[in-house]
């Protein structure tokens, strides 16, 4: 289990090194650059040229990378040239993830816990009202865009009904205390629950649209787990056991359909970052999704080499996570 | 609906399970919705809060350093210039300085300033501040001496005090407190409206010293700026600055209770980043911001109609049709230009495709701009003329690389895309091939354009003061920019003319001079075809009061109110 962990801890690594590289020398080959974002439309040739040599932007693209390297090593990532102009891309990354970190945690747990029972319920009433109802939903939750649901919860709920905030993550007059920069922890870490009620608030629409795809795509993974599980032979040796129904529904078939799902929940994991470009835009949430999208605007190559590489190490660990649950909940790899 | 919970004291059943549930969510969201609505209620106090929507985060806070406009959205209600705008105008009033003379060469300038005023430190303004700031304008070095940071400077004072370049700045002293006396290298038309510029505003140079204002470094991809500029802006304007809640994308400023002037009637102004054009609208609508910049020009009717502020403001910009001689010889006989100015339906794309307000432009800046000539050459819509100009220069097949900007909206160009197909289709109805270039406006659209690889081009420009320098100097008065008039024998003399006329200090004079060039501009050079003036609109809720909007985009909130707060 050790070695196994350290071997997958060592591709990380690799995967990172690898992808650092790769992503340098693509933000580089695209048209335009952080030059023409920090002088705007009224630069001289000249200027271009003086801004190139200050930043050593004229360098070979291997010097620079040679250059990227050595300061990243230090836990120099560069400086932002266009998402919050002058701070360190680290610190932007920093400033930003918890923002997309609650509102990611948020939509998985909304996922998992609407999409596994009611996955799990599909299964056993195949055929039924519930079925058919849950898998149209979750049709829709694949087919439906998330921003045009995100627009549409928002117009709804948020303009139309106004009961719900329409974007932000905290109301702007409230003066809340930061500790973490997750919103909802730092008001009940410093007690100010009103603080922390209304980031909750501020998070429920971005949340159920950013968990629509995670909650359709765990739900068909987990009806489709649990009818295989129930035609096995082990579960029909169980149920001519004798066994109880709860038990069987449990050790049995739910324990064993887990399997499957627990993959595509790290799968998602993904996913839930890649939707927070969209869903932070609608609701304009200065997450790392809002910093992808400004630094692509821009040009911010050092926010995007941060938020992408950072995302990329995130995305690894949690399938790292995944790969060693598995252990936990099939004890026959813990022997292999 | 409240009895559903416990309605039954049986175990509930799976389905009762899921209406529970659902009854939960219903009773969350509402509960949640009453006390997000209470919070937004409570806000402000007496003098209320207007929250603004911002397109983007401010570059930085010393407006010395940047060239944004959200950045000088923010500056200009803390700091003030010695002089300033007049509200609703491009042209100057008197500010922290109260009058001024200059001797008849126009190379010396005298401002009496304003006493009893306070920076927001309570350190005294006073000619030695003013002297202080201008001193470290100049004293810039290293990477504060890059385009990038030192944009306005550059363009408008030139050089610094290392003597590389020449500077129109030569020293500033102050025989008295009251005084400060500024003396130049040359006489400038811009002298002293670029002083009424956000970059010049006056800081205390007490806390410029204590934070390390002039702390800039060129690190990485780009610049690190000092405390300063990133939590410590201190002018002497009617409101402070408060706080930058970069991870909710907030500005907050207060009101300054000492303020010298009429002080501003809001508690406080908060400035809310919000990129996407779309959801600035939609924040409108529900209430939680108080007013955008630059709305859609598709949208003006309906935000008008749901009862908001839509309010025009004179057209101070150009739109106009680029040309470059460097890479297609054919461009370089005017007989040609011209056979592009008769092929633009302008009147047409005017009105089909630009927002109300918008006018055809005849000459590169609008009439509210001084030297502006009354007799230009006329270039009406007229492809048949302009077949035959074309066959008069040998230039029947004429092929042009028309570039045009994607992922972009500016002022004076609200539809790229559109004003490109109108303005292709009426160079082709001409006879005109045309091939499309369309590039991201920071994806290698302005690159390409400045470094002159385009034949034809679609760019504008928003003045930044009242004078004809600041359109037609920097478009022209250097050869080899993205007009590459080096390429005719006239590119040069145009420059020429255009520094004669900026160093004219006789104001008659200098304005016949700028009437003259705008003639030859129009009938014997052509570097370009101007094509419209745009005017941008300013949306703020029903419940907001006397915004003053302003044709530089320059609009200030001390004069602003909120109803029912």
């Amino acid at each position: 289990m050790l070695r196994y962990t350290i071997r997958r801890l060592a591709q990380l690594a690799l995967v990172v090194v690898v992808l650092s590289m790769l992503l340098f020398a693509w933000l580089r080959m695209l048209p335009g650059g952080p030059v023409s974002a920090l002088l705007g439309d009224r630069a001289t040739p000249e200027a271009r040229a003086r801004l190139e040599a200050d930043l050593g932007l004229d360098q070979p693209i291997f010097v620079q990378y040679w250059r990227f390297l050595a300061r990243a090593v230090t836990g120099d990532f560069g400086t932002s040239t266009g998402v919050q102009r002058g701070s360190p891309a680290l610190e932007v990354f920093l400033t930003r993830f918890p923002a997309t970190l609650e509102l990611s945690i948020l939509a998985l747990l909304l996922a998992v816990v609407v999409g596994i029972p009611l996955g799990y319920l599909a299964a056993r009433k195949r055929g039924s009202w519930l079925d058919n109802l849950s898998i149209t939903w979750s049709l829709i939750g694949v087919a439906v865009p998330v921003f045009f649901l995100a627009f549409l919860l928002k117009f709804v709920f948020a303009i139309e009904l106004g009961v719900l905030p329409a974007s932000g993550r905290q109301d702007t007059g409230l003066d809340a205390t930061r500790v973490t920069g997750f919103y909802i922890l730092d008001g009940l870490l410093t007690r100010e629950f009103d603080a922390a009620w209304n980031s909750f608030v501020h998070l429920i629409l971005p949340a159920i649209a950013l968990s629509t795809i995670p909650f359709a795509v765990i739900f068909r993974i987990t009806r489709a787990a649990v009818l295989d599980v129930m035609d096995e032979d082990y579960v029909r040796t169980a149920r001519a056991k004798g066994l109880a129904g709860m038990v069987i529904r449990r050790r049995h078939i739910l324990h064993n359909a887990m399997l499957p799902v627990v993959t595509t929940i790290g799968l998602q994991t993904g996913a839930l970052l890649a939707g927070a470009v969209l869903t932070e835009r609608v609701f304009n949430i200065a997450g790392i999704g809002q910093a992808v999208a400004i630094g692509f605007q821009r040009k911010d190559f050092p926010v995007l080499q941060v938020v992408i590489l950072a995302s990329a190490m995130v995305y690894v660990l949690v399938n790292l996570i995944v790969d060693l649950s598995y252990a936990l909940i099939d004890p026959r790899l813990r022997t292999r | 609906m409240s009895r559903a919970p416990s309605a039954s004291r049986r175990a509930p059943s799976t389905r009762r399970r899921v209406v529970a549930a659902g009854v939960a969510l219903v009773a969350t969201t509402s509960l949640a919705a009453a006390c997000a609505q209470s919070q937004r209620e409570a806000g402000g106090g007496a003098g209320g809060t207007l929250t603004f929507g911002a397109a983007g985060a401010p570059d930085l806070f010393d407006p010395f350093y940047a060239s944004d406009g959200e950045t000088f959205r923010i500056t200009r209600q803390i700091m003030e210039g010695l002089v300033g705008f007049k509200p609703g105008s491009a042209d100057v009033e008197p500010a922290l300085a109260e009058s001024w003379e200059h001797t008849p060469d126009g190379k010396t300038w005298t401002f009496k300033l304003r006493q009893g005023v306070k920076f927001h430190d309570d350190t005294d303004f006073n000619g030695d501040a003013v002297c202080k700031n201008f001193q470290r304008m100049f004293n810039q070095t290293g990477a504060g001496q890059n385009n990038a940071l030192s944009y306005y400077w550059i363009g408008s004072f030139g050089g610094f005090a290392d003597g590389k370049t020449p500077s129109l700045y030569q020293s500033c002293e102050t025989p008295d407190a009251a005084t400060a006396v500024l003396h130049l290298t040359r006489a400038t038309s811009k002298f002293p409206d670029l002083l009424a510029l956000p970059s010049f505003s006056m800081q205390s140079p007490t806390a410029m010293d204590r934070y390390q204002a002039n702390n800039v470094q060129a690190q990485g991809d780009s610049f690190v700026y000092p405390e300063y500029a990133k939590a410590h802006p201190t002018g002497t304007g009617p409101f402070k600055f408060g706080s930058y809640e970069e991870s909710n994308g907030t500005i907050k400023l207060v009101r300054n209770d000492q303020y010298w002037g009429t002080k501003a009637k809001l508690n406080e102004l908060i400035f809310r980043i919000i990129p996407d054009e779309t959801v600035r609208k939609q924040e409108l609508e529900s209430g939680a911001i108080d007013g955008y910049d630059l709305p859609n020009a598709a949208d003006l009717k309906a935000l008008r109609d749901a009862g908001n502020n839509v309010q025009v403001r004179d057209p101070f910009n150009i739109m106009y049709l680029g040309i470059t001689q460097k890479n297609n010889p054919a461009l370089r006989n005017l007989k040609v230009r011209q056979a592009l100015a008769y092929a633009v339906d302008r009147e047409t794309l005017v009105k089909a495709n630009l927002p109300e307000g918008a006018e055809v432009a005849t000459q590169f800046y609008p009439n509210t701009v001084d030297g502006y000539a009354q007799d230009v050459q006329q270039y009406p819509h007229d492809p048949a003329k302009a077949r035959q100009l074309l066959a008069e220069a040998g230039a029947s097949n004429l092929t042009v690389n028309f570039y045009w900007p994607t992922e972009v909206t500016r002022p004076y160009m609200p539809d790229p895309q559109g004003i490109y197909n109108a303005l292709a289709e009426d160079l082709r109805d001409a006879g005109i091939t045309v091939n499309p270039v369309s590039k991201p406006w920071n994806g290698g659209y302005i690159d390409d354009v400045d470094n002159a690889r385009a034949d034809i081009f679609l760019l504008g420009w928003t003045g930044d003061f009242n004078s004809p320098d600041n359109f037609i100097g920097i478009f022209f008065g250097t050869p080899t920019n993205r007009f590459y008039t080096a390429a005719s024998p006239w590119g040069e003399e145009l420059a020429a003319q255009l520094r004669a006329a900026d160093g004219e200090p006789d104001e008659t004079k200098r304005n016949q001079m700028y009437q003259d060039i705008n003639r030859k501009l129009l009938s014997e050079y052509l570097p370009a075809v101007p094509l419209s003036h745009s005017p941008p609109a300013i949306v703020t809720s029903s419940k907001v009061h006397g915004l003053q909007p302003s044709p530089l985009n320059a609009e200030e909130f001390a004069s602003v109110s909120v109803s029912g707060q």
